[in-house]
This record gives C-alpha cells, sequence and structure tokens, in this order.
C-alpha cells in the first residue's frame, strides 16, 4: 500500500473538481477519482460530440495546474480494505489507497422504470442518450423520442437536436399546472431561464408518458399516453429517465446515514462520520450549481477554513431553493409504477419477469427466490426500480461494490501499512 | 388452553421449524409418510441460500461417509424429477494434490471411499491437467469422485416443500419459543403438533439454548457467466491436511462452475466471529488462494461476495432425533458445511425415528444424546 | 483515426470514441446478450448498468467507460 494520501475525493463532475480546488491551496496532497475516462461528471461529460461549458475547461485547466492534485480517470472504488482504506481498480491494476479524508461526490444516477419493451436495443436512458451521443454515438438524422420527467429530457434533446437528430417527441410525465408553475418562478434563476424556452417546443407534451417500447430486434415506434390519447410514433431511439437518484451506495457501505435516498450532511457538507464529507447529487439532485458551491464548501471544511466556507451558505441555499422547486414540480405520477406487463423483464440482468416479483413481500426475498438483482449491476437498476414500484428497501451494497477482477480484490489480503 | 389450534388442537402431525434445505427434506419426507406437515420459516438470510450447494461425500469418521454416500445417493435419484432451476448436475469433485504428502491423503481417501463402494479413481497430474486445464500446470495428482455433484440449494428447498402440497403447509412466522412439542410465535400465538422439529441451523440456540452449536463463518465470491471451462467441484486436498486444520481462521481452494457459466469460489473459516459483515482481508486471502490454482481467474470479474454461517456440533457431526429432555422435540441440527448434502439422509433418519421404522444407517454418531442430558459415555 | 475489431469485424473510428460509441457501427449494434437470450445495447451511458458488458481484449469490460485503442479486440458474443 502507498502512503495515504490527505484528501481523497470521489468523483470528478462540478462538485468534485469544486472541492479539489477549494482545498488546494492548503498544499495537502489530493486524490480525485472518477470511473469515466475524463473528468466532468455526467453534466460536464467529455467526448468527441461534446461542448463543454466555459466553467467547466476553466475548472479542468485548473486541476491540471495543481501539481498536488493527482487525477486518476476509468478508475472505481470496488470495496473498503479497512478503516480510511479503499480497494480501487482501473483497466490495468488493482490497488489499496488510504486517506485523512474523503469528500464523496458520487453524483447520481438516472431512475430507469420498467415499461414493456424496455429491454429493446434503441431504448437508453434521457440522460443515458446524452452521455451516448457526447461519447460519439452517431444520431444525425435518428428520429428520437424523449420521455420521462424532469429537466434532463430538454438537456437530452437539446443534445439530440445539436447532433442532428430529429426530437419527435419529449414527453414529460408532470402535469401543466406543476411545470407551468415551475417555468414561471424560474426568473429567480437567470441562467436557467433558457430551459423555459424550450418547454415552449412544439415537440414538448405534458401529462405525457410512454406506454410500451415496440419493435421486434430492435425498437421500431413507441406507445405514448398523452392525457387520454393513445397514439404510436415511429422512432429510430427512446430516451427515457424518470428524473435522478443520488448514488448513496458507496456513502453508505462506508457507514454514512441515508435517508430520503440520499447521504445526510450537516450545513458543513460533513456526513456523520469523522472526516467524511459530501458533497452534489449524492446529498440529493440539486443541478450542477448546487454541486459546484456544495463540492467548494466541503473542500474548504476539509482543509479546516470554516470561515471561507461559511460565506458560500448564502449561494448553496440559493440553490436548494431552485432544487427544492424542480423536485416539488416533477413528482412521479403513481400510473408510472404500472407500466410493466407480467412479462416485462424488471432485473434486466437476470431476466426476471415482473409477475415473478410481484407476489414476493420484500427485497430480499424477491432476490433469493428470483435471481432478482443476483446480476453484474448488483440491483442498482432493479434495486432502484423496486423501490419505486412496490416499496422494498434496498440492500446495503456488499463488495465489490462493481464488478472487479478477481486479482484486485485479492488485493485485499495486502495488511494495513 | 391453547390458542390458535385447529379443532383437533394440532396445527399439524409436525411442525418443522425453519424452511431451509434441512426443514424441506424433512417436510418432503415425512409428508411422504403420510404426516400432515407444518413448515414454519422467518424468511431470514441463512445458510441455504448462503451456502455453494455441493454434494460431497467427506470421511472424517465412518459415521459422516456412511451418511454422505447415503445422501448424495438420494439425490441423485431424486435428480430425474427435479426441476431445471434446481441446477442439479452430477459433475463429480476433484480432489487435488499439490504434492507427494497431499497425493498419499488423496490415496489414502481413495482406499477408504472405495471400500465404502463409492466410485472415485486417482489421477495422474498429466490426467488432471488433461481433465481441468484451467488448473495450474504442475499439480501433483488428484482424486475424482464420481458420484459427487452441486445444486442451487434455495431452489431445492422451495420444490421439496411446494410439491406435496396436500400434505406440507408453509407459514411465514417467527417463533420465539419452543416447550416440547409446541411453539409459540412472535405474534403471541401457541401452535401444538405432536411433534415439532427444530430445522433452523444456527439459529436453533435461540430456542434451545443446549444445543450445542457454534458458527463458523464463511465467505463465498461469485463471478460474472462466463463460457463454461471448469466442469468438475475442484477443492484442495490442503482442506483435510492443511488448510482447514486447527482453529485459526484458514482459506482452502474450492471452485465450481455453476451451469449459468458462473464461477463459485470458496472456501474461508473462521470461529467465534458471528458477523455477517464481509472481511475485507479473509476475502482477499481466500481470492489469493483461488488464483494460486486457477491462474486465468484473477482476470475475471467477481460480482458478488457473502457470508455464512456453518452450524458445527462438538464433533462435527449433526444432532438428528429427540431431544432428551423435551419429549416432542426433534433436532435435525449442527450439519455445519456439509447440510445439503445430507440433507436427504438427515430426513430418512428423522422419520424413522419418528415413525419407529428400522432406520436405514446406524444412528448412534447423530443422536442428540451425544451432548444433551446424561452423559452418554460416562 | 483509430482500428480495432468488433466481433472480428475491421473498423475505423476518432480518437476519443467509446467503445459503446464504435459499437453503433457494427452489426447489430448491441452489446451482449441476455440470459434469455435478448441481445441487448447500452443503455444508462455512464457506468452502473452493466448492459454494455463487453469482452475486450479477454478482460470484461464496460463500453461506455472505455476508450476505443488502436489494435482492440472487441466482443459481443460469448
Amino acid at each position: 500500500m502507498t502512503r495515504p494520501v490527505d484528501l481523497l475525493i470521489i468523483g470528478a463532475g462540478p462538485a468534485g473538481m469544486a472541492a479539489a480546488l477549494a482545498a488546494a491551496p492548503s498544499g495537502i496532497s489530493i486524490v480525485v477519482l472518477d470511473d469515466n475516462p475524463l473528468p466532468g461528471g455526467q453534466i460536464w461529460r467529455d467526448g468527441p460530440n461534446a461542448q463543454l461549458p466555459t466553467v467547466a475547461t476553466e475548472m479542468r485547466a485548473q486541476l491540471q495546474r495543481y501539481s498536488n492534485i493527482h487525477l486518476h480517470s476509468g478508475t472505481k472504488v470496488v470495496a473498503i480494505a479497512g478503516p480510511k482504506r479503499l480497494l480501487l481498480e482501473d483497466a490495468e491494476r488493482g490497488w489499496v489507497l488510504g486517506y485523512e479524508k474523503l469528500i464523496l461526490c458520487t453524483g447520481a444516477r438516472e431512475l430507469l422504470l420498467p415499461f414493456p419493451g424496455w429491454t429493446l436495443p434503441g431504448v437508453t436512458g434521457a440522460g443515458g442518450l446524452q452521455a451516448l451521443i457526447k461519447s460519439g454515438v452517431p444520431v444525425s438524422g435518428e428520429r428520437i423520442v424523449i420521455a420521462g420527467s424532469g429537466p434532463l429530457l430538454l438537456a437530452s434533446a437539446a443534445t439530440a437536436k445539436k447532433n442532428g437528430a430529429e426530437v419527435v417527441r419529449i414527453a414529460e410525465q408532470a402535469g401543466r399546472r406543476a411545470v407551468s408553475g415551475f417555468a414561471l418562478g424560474l426568473w429567480r434563476w437567470p441562467n436557467k431561464a433558457f430551459q423555459a424556452v424550450t418547454l415552449a417546443s412544439g415537440a414538448y407534451r405534458l401529462s405525457a408518458h410512454v406506454i410500451e417500447a415496440l419493435g421486434s430486434d430492435r425498437l421500431e415506434a413507441v406507445r405514448m399516453q398523452t392525457g387520454s390519447r393513445v397514439e404510436e410514433i415511429a422512432c429510430d431511439r427512446l430516451a427515457c429517465g424518470f428524473s435522478l437518484v443520488p448514488n448513496t451506495e458507496l456513502g453508505s457501505a462506508l457507514g454514512c446515514e441515508v435517508r430520503d435516498r440520499a447521504i445526510v450532511v450537516d450545513e458543513w457538507q460533513t456526513t456523520g462520520l469523522t472526516d467524511h464529507y459530501a458533497a452534489g447529487e449524492c446529498t440529493g439532485f440539486g443541478g450542477s450549481e448546487l454541486a459546484l458551491v456544495e463540492g467548494k464548501i466541503a473542500g474548504l471544511v476539509a482543509v479546516g477554513r470554516q470561515e471561507e466556507a461559511r460565506a458560500h451558505w448564502p449561494e448553496r441555499q440559493r440553490w436548494q431553493r431552485f432544487a427544492d422547486r424542480l423536485n416539488q414540480a416533477f413528482t412521479l405520477d403513481p400510473a408510472l409504477k404500472t407500466l410493466a406487463t407480467a412479462d416485462t423483464l424488471v432485473c434486466r440482468c437476470e431476466d426476471v419477469p415482473y409477475a415473478e416479483l410481484a407476489d414476493h413481500a420484500s427485497w430480499n426475498s424477491a432476490k433469493l427466490n428470483t435471481r432478482c438483482g443476483m446480476g453484474a449491476c448488483q440491483g442498482r437498476i432493479c434495486a432502484t426500480a423496486a423501490h419505486t414500484l412496490f416499496g422494498w428497501e434496498p440492500p446495503r451494497l456488499r463488495p465489490p461494490f462493481s464488478p472487479a477482477r478477481i486479482a484486485t480484490l485479492a488485493c485485499l489480503d495486502e495488511p494495513a501499512a | 388452553m391453547i390458542q390458535g389450534t385447529d379443532i383437533r388442537g394440532q396445527a399439524a402431525d409436525v411442525i418443522i421449524i425453519g424452511g431451509g434445505i434441512i426443514g424441506a427434506a424433512c417436510a418432503d419426507e415425512l409428508a411422504s409418510q403420510g404426516l400432515q406437515v407444518c413448515v414454519l420459516d422467518c424468511q431470514r438470510p441463512a445458510a441455504t441460500a448462503a451456502g455453494m450447494g455441493h454434494l460431497v461425500v467427506l470421511d472424517h469418521s465412518p459415521a459422516e461417509l456412511a451418511l454422505g454416500e447415503y445422501s448424495v445417493r438420494l439425490w441423485r435419484e431424486l435428480a430425474p424429477q427435479m426441476p431445471e432451476n434446481c441446477a442439479m448436475r452430477n459433475n463429480g469433485t476433484l480432489w487435488l494434490a499439490c504434492n507427494e504428502e497431499e497425493m498419499a491423503e488423496a490415496e489414502r481417501k481413495h482406499a477408504a471411499l472405495s471400500e465404502f463402494g463409492l466410485a472415485c479413481e486417482l489421477m495422474s497430474g498429466a490426467a488432471l491437467a488433461k481433465a481441468e486445464p484451467s488448473l495450474r500446470p504442475g499439480l501433483f495428482g488428484a482424486l475424482r469422485v464420481t458420484g459427487d455433484g452441486i445444486l442451487y440449494a434455495p431452489n431445492a428447498a422451495r420444490w421439496l416443500l411446494q410439491r406435496q402440497p396436500e400434505r406440507v403447509r408453509q407459514q411465514h412466522a417467527e417463533v420465539v419459543e419452543v416447550q416440547g412439542n409446541r411453539v409459540r410465535l412472535a405474534d403471541g400465538q401457541w401452535l401444538q403438533a405432536g411433534a415439532v422439529v427444530l430445522a433452523n441451523g444456527i439459529h436453533a440456540r435461540d430456542l434451545c439454548p443446549d444445543v450445542p452449536l457454534h458458527a463458523k463463518k464463511g465467505h463465498l465470491l461469485i463471478t460474472d457467466r462466463y463460457p463454461i471451462q471448469i466442469t468438475h467441484t475442484l477443492v484442495e486436498l490442503g482442506y483435510v491436511t492443511s488448510a482447514h486444520k486447527g482453529n485459526g481462521p484458514s482459506v482452502a481452494f474450492n471452485v465450481q462452475q455453476r451451469p449459468t457459466g458462473q464461477l463459485f469460489i470458496g472456501s474461508s473459516r473462521q470461529f467465534d466471529n458471528e458477523d455477517p459483515t464481509i472481511d475485507a482481508a479473509m476475502l482477499g486471502r481466500m481470492l489469493r488462494r483461488a488464483m494460486d490454482f486457477l491462474p486465468d481467474l484473477g482476470q475475471m470479474n467477481g460480482i458478488r461476495s457473502w457470508t455464512g454461517f456453518r452450524s458445527a456440533s462438538p464433533d462435527g457431526q449433526p444432532l438428528i432425533g429427540e431431544h432428551p429432555e423435551q419429549p416432542g422435540l426433534w433436532l435435525a441440527v449442527g450439519h455445519e458445511g456439509l447440510g445439503v448434502t445430507t440433507a436427504t439422509g438427515t430426513a430418512k433418519l428423522l422419520a424413522a425415528q419418528l415413525l419407529h421404522t428400522p432406520p436405514p444407517l446406524d444412528l448412534d454418531a447423530f443422536l442428540p444424546q451425544r451432548f444433551i442430558g446424561a452423559p452418554a459415555h460416562a | 483515426m483509430l482500428e480495432l475489431s468488433i466481433d472480428g469485424q475491421p473498423l475505423r473510428v476518432a480518437q476519443g470514441t467509446t467503445v459503446a460509441a464504435a459499437l453503433t457501427a457494427s452489426g447489430d449494434h448491441c452489446s451482449r446478450t441476455s440470459v434469455s437470450g435478448q441481445r441487448r445495447a447500452p443503455l444508462c451511458g455512464m457506468g452502473i448498468c452493466q448492459e454494455c458488458r463487453v469482452t475486450i481484449d479477454g478482460l470484461r469490460r464496460l463500453a461506455c467507460q472505455t476508450l476505443c485503442r488502436d489494435g482492440m479486440h472487441v466482443e459481443t458474443r460469448p
């Protein structure tokens, strides 16, 4: 094992980068890990088709200028090797890294809910489509339907259009009252107002949701419900995501409290665990601006600059209000819990249909009896969906936190330094 | 007055506590003999779900060998009726010898099993390399036990519990107290039967503190699915000669490839540790040991790990029979790592005693009297 | 440009392209065959769902988090 690093930051999205940059002037050693090939997180995901905002490119440049910041891209956390020691893996090796302080900036993933046909090639998450396009998936000339809930639909549509796709429908499950109330309030956050403009797009429908993805070997069309009307729309891709779910698994495994699907932090971004902080979407969905200010506060607090951190509280509060408003506006319609039919696969790893799960009383019972959640995604998709569909508490994750080479896991036998 | 029972005052002829592989096999056997059985299970994680499902004949003692051989034979007889999701395979076990000393153990084992009539053969290092090319080159040899197998125990248990629905009733309930042939449920209700069978593994201690069981913690890891490359269940003979000897924490190489293509990797053993969380260092040691035998394993992805508790009696053999001091209370516990293997034989031995029919095997080595009540060998 | 192969078919892609993106230029755009025999393609695009796991030069890896490299062999079928 190498010497423990002073500050370890998990995640190189807005929160992680802001935390690293806030802590760096103190001169302590900092390691930032991210499982993607390049820093930026999901919102600033880089790639052949990505156009990064100035703030993102500037932050990346600053990260490189600090010689005390080491960025490990393409690196994931596999297990807890001991107190303040994590087992890591990249494409080449596995190793144990110790730390003095840790900031969790593990972000959020999409809530993907099962509906008939959702396993067809051509169906992706909404943010998923955006990520794939940025990383080089060509969509020029394709007809795309975007469905689900939240502002991510609009962001995804914008990326698809910019890359030459024809966005034939944006289906937002929330109703007019909720969404227009939200849009009218946007004047309070001027740089968010562009989204209100997109709301006016001709393809945008409210109280609309997907019923079924149609096709034999590949997606060919989508059956949609808009209000009381049902229609079929021919398309090449369906991008469907029902807002975001914080990635709390690592925090939970470390022993941080998780409430309402988010890591609990105080005003200093401190978790209940000494020397462990959390910032950004893993503490609750709030957008990149909130993530940036939370990351900054966490980074400052981690190096003992509480007073400077406190100066950012009002800014955080402002973005928190925006986040609260957002979450309120896009509350999920309970009807979405009934999209899956008896033979719709809920667990995509083990191909377990809805009918096999529905009679069980808990996640554990369902898992043991059906193999649901026993596959490579470790229930991240199906246990999260089952939480929404059945109210089952998702399981606590055991190592490996994501699939990892046996040779990496064998490194756990190394004695603590 | 006992509440909550039917008009005859009986919940069933027999109440079985625990719906794992032991409880399920006992329920199925007793039902086959015409009894009405009620199985109470509280669905907590337990050894049946945690184990490897390895049907393996061990020979630490003549009694263990006899019960193992008989039980695996019964499993093979059941196999044609078992649904595919039980993943029953008669793939055989290869006991691997790394050196001369371990080969001597293979030869001793070969003699002992052959004498008992088990089909087995000694293999040279070259023959072993040909049979299982994924193993590291240079192993000394092996003993192949052809009758051994594997199955997916949770589904096998469910199948056994469900195939005689007219006689086996399952109830989701937690038992909090046992007095002879009656039990109290968590909701306060008392149930009574002609006999109550404790088949809840290590949790039997909670209901019957004089049952001498202690937990041996084990770790397991399973990989993603890969094309089939390993046929037999592979176990190192060091399991016998060194690795799992003594009372310290230990690891031993034990790998099987499931019909899904997933490699199932064991094993570890820790005493006096009842913490179900993964012990990272033990997991690492166990995997390092596995890579030592299967070099390519290191590049495969592990996807899940978990722990389980073997419920062990002081002499390593199960307790099968009536509790010497609580008439009406029967025990089928203490199977250590062999619960799945010996579930079928255990059920036959229990049924013979309950129904006063001739037992298929000598019972002495399994009777609870050896630990409970008046000292048997005073 | 980089050259790699997907299921034996040679393919040229731009630097910085992920394997997930390269799949869209391959035979059926899919990454794997499911337990019940369905072909599947990348879903979440961010390393969570594991639908895009492919075999790259003998190792099981996520197509969406792996950049193409010259000479890479990608397999989507067992």
